[in-house]
Order: C-alpha cells, then structure tokens, then sequence
C-alpha cells in the first residue's frame, strides 16, 4: 500500500489553481523533501493529503483512503505540523496533548514521554502555551504528533523556529518515525537541513512536482 | 456499531469538547469577569431609566432582562467561535476524527452554561432591582433552560456559519439577533407569566422555545461539520 498516491491533483482557491496537476507517490517508510519558493503549493499539497482541502480535479488515495469519498477517515490517520500549532492557547502544553490524545482516541497516550521526547521543560508544562516563545510552541505541536502516532507525518517547514537542539530532535523524530513505517512529506522553501533528512527530494514550482536526483 | 459512532463516544467527545471550552473560559474569565459585570450594568441603568415609572419598569422587567441575554449570548457566542480560529486550534476538531455533531454538541453546551450562570445571577438582580415577584419558579427554570439551550444552538451554528467571513465579529451579530427574535419574544412572554405581570399562557411559550431549540440543535449538528471545514 503507498501512503500517499496523487495524480493530477488540482486544488482550486478562489478559482486559482494552487495545486495545478499535482503526482505523488510516498510509500512507508520514506521521508520526502518537497522544495520549492514561497507560493509554489507545499502547504496546499500537506493540506490535501491530510484530508483538509477537497480535490477539485485528478484523483489521489492517503493510507488507502480515498481523498474524494473518505476524507474523514484520512484525517485521523495523519500528523500535520502547519505554519499555525493547532493549539488552545489558554491550555497548558500537557492539557493540550490530553485533548488531542483523548479527541483522537489514542490509547494510553503517553503525555509526559511526547514532552520530554520534544525536550520541553518540566516548569513550562503547565504554562498556558500563549505564554511560550514561538519555538517552545512547535515543539509542543510537535508533541501532540508524537502522541497521535499518526501513520504519515506530514510537516510544513518543520524546522522553522527551533534552535540546534530543536532540529535535531525533529530530525531524530522524523527518522523514528520514517523507521517504525511511518511516511513523512517535508515542505521546505530550502534544501538546507531538511535535505539531510530527505530519503527523495521533489521540486515544486506554479503548484506542480517534478522528481529531483535521488539522495 | 463501530466505537467511533456510538453513543458513549459522541457523549464522550463532546464532554470534552465543552470542559475544554470552558476550562479555556475560566482561565480568560471573559463571561465572569467581562461580560456579566456589563450584563449587571445594563440592568442598573434600565432601572435608573425607568425608575420614575415603577409599573412600566415592571412590566418591561423581563423584555429587559432578555434582551441583556441576548447581548451576552453574542459575545459568548464569539468567544466560542474564536477558541477553535485561533492559531489553527480547528484542526483539533478536524483532525482527531471526531463526530462533528459532537462537537458542536459541546460547543453548545458550553455556551450554555455560561449562560445559565449569568442568568442564574440576572433573575434575583431583576427582583432586587426591580421589585420584581417570581410566581411559578417552574415556569421561570423551564423558561430559562429551553431558552438558554435554544440561544446557544443558534448561537454555535451561527458561529461556525460566519467563521471563516472576514468581518466575523460585525456579521455574528446582525444575523444572531434577527434570528434569536422568537427566543426573545417567547421567553419574554413566558417570563411574564411566571412574574405575574401579564396574564398569558406562559407553558405553551415554553413549548415554542423547546422546539426553537430543538431545531437549531438538529440542523447544527448536520451542517456543522461541513461548516467546520470550510472555515
């Protein structure tokens, strides 16, 4: 089964296409790098293939689901890290990952072991997460993935305002989960570090793909 | 019956989803510590208007209670809406697989209950201040709990209808109001009843306000969903 399977993928916003004849196919296991400038259609293409947005034409199946008929069932499957954290920002980081774990019906979800994974301090878990710097929030966001266990990780810009331990814990996040099964898409508007985790790089450029050397 | 659609689940999702509203309430104290001070004021200034004319203020006594709800729905109402549009926090609902319906199960019945606070404290401020006579306590809780539920169905279905307009704050409004018109005339109604200040059948108002709501609660658990994604 690929986890993720796009073809001809177009996403109309407002009549314009941002996704223009989009083809992807992720398989388990691996971890694509989707580069291209600001504009290009990386976070629509993230969006489509968690079953946010609606195909307005071509076809495209995420984890065996379809994206015209199944939505719904795509989304409970998949991590989005976008440019916004999905958090409540009266809530804690630990109150934050308890409804995102119970919402999503995760069995014995593991809290505390998401937010030392992401590194993030004993004194700033129940701290409201509006009170966190930008980078202390991603990585709570990041945490709540963790705690989804989601089967594709899909991640906007992923290292955007974290510092070198940051970065490297995302990178040691993707790798564990690229090595468990999951498939992880990274957008990036750079190779930079990203690249380094990338199994295969695509370009994106005017909301199509073209297939880059392999790494 | 999969455990995502049964019963216990949907019961289950929307607990969470209206302690989690309210929890994020409490810490903001927007109702407590904003709006049922404002909700008080009102009051106190209608009483100042109308105190020279004691009979007019008591007859008007629950028209003007009412309509200070329906202010206080509004901005409930917002607050509500704002939670899931800020920083992303809709994908929460979106994303976990949740029945849409309930969420907005527990969307509403958070807004709810901060109105059924400020209503608990606005019945004996209007008594106080206005020397008003509770005389079907019944008929004055039916009134209040068919008309809370009503206004908070409207209420969340309306918000998640203009979520994603650009000018969300001043559209809730102008469509909330109008459509909260029966709530407010039947309530009203029903509350003269049960102060005894005009003799009308107040239980068949109650009737009306039950199906108000039970309406809006069916047609925003359907659409919410749909709602919710194209925000």
């Amino acid at each position: 089964m690929t986890a993720v399977r796009l073809s001809g993928a177009v996403v109309l916003m407002g009549g314009f296409p941002a996704l223009a004849g989009a083809d992807l196919e992720v398989v388990p296991g691996e971890v694509v790098l989707v580069r291209g400038p600001n504009g290009a259609g990386k976070s629509t293409l993230l969006h489509l293939c968690a079953g946010l947005l609606r195909l307005s034409e071509g076809q495209g199946d995420v984890l065996g689901c379809d994206l015209g008929a199944d939505r719904a069932a795509v989304r409970r499957r998949v991590g989005l890290l976008g440019h916004d954290t999905a958090l409540y920002g009266e809530l804690s980081a630990a109150e934050n990952l308890q409804v995102w774990a119970r919402a999503s019906r995760v069995a014995e979800a593991d809290v505390t072991g998401a937010l030392d994974r992401l590194g993030l301090p004993q004194r700033l878990r129940d701290v409201p997460t509006a009170r966190l710097s930008a980078g202390q929030r991603r990585r709570v966001a990041l945490a709540a993935i963790v705690v989804r266990r989601p089967e594709l990780w899909l991640l906007d810009e992923p290292h955007a305002g974290l510092d070198s331990d940051g970065r490297a814990i995302v990178d040691s996040l993707v790798t564990a989960a690229a090595a468990a099964g999951a498939a992880v898409v990274l957008a990036s508007h750079e190779t930079g570090p990203a690249g380094g985790l990338a199994t295969r790089t695509v370009t994106m450029a005017g909301g199509t793909l073209s297939e880059r050397a392999q790494s | 019956m999969s455990a995502w659609t049964g019963l216990g689940g949907f019961v289950g999702d929307a607990r969470l989803v209206a302690a989690k509203d309210l929890r994020i309430e409490w810490r903001a104290r927007t109702t407590l510590g904003q709006v049922l001070p404002f909700a008080l004021l009102v009051l106190v200034l209608f009483g100042f208007a109308l105190d020279a004319n004691r009979p007019t203020l008591r007859l008007a006594t629950p028209g003007l209670l009412w309509m200070t709800v329906l202010f206080v729905t509004v901005v409930a109402v917002q607050r509500s809406a704002a939670v899931e549009s800020a920083d992303g926090a809709r994908r929460v609902l979106l994303l976990s697989g949740m029945a849409p319906a309930a969420a907005f199960v527990g969307k509403a019945a958070a807004v709810a209950v901060q109105l059924l606070v400020v209503e608990v404290l606005l019945v004996p401020g209007v008594v106080l201040l206005y020397d008003a006579e509770v005389e079907s306590v019944p008929l004055v809780a039916a009134t209040c709990v068919a008309a809370t539920v009503g206004l908070a169905a409207a209420g969340s279905l309306l918000g998640a209808v203009v979520a994603g307009v650009r000018a969300h704050q001043t559209v809730l409004p102008i469509l909330l109001l109008p459509v909260s018109a029966p709530v407010l005339i039947a309530a009203t109604r029903a509350f003269a009843d049960g102060f005894g200040t005009v003799a009308v059948e107040g239980w068949s108002w109650v009737g009306l306000l039950a199906g108000f709501a039970a309406v809006n609660a069916l047609v925003g658990a359907v659409v919410y969903g749909p709602l919710l994604e194209e925000a």
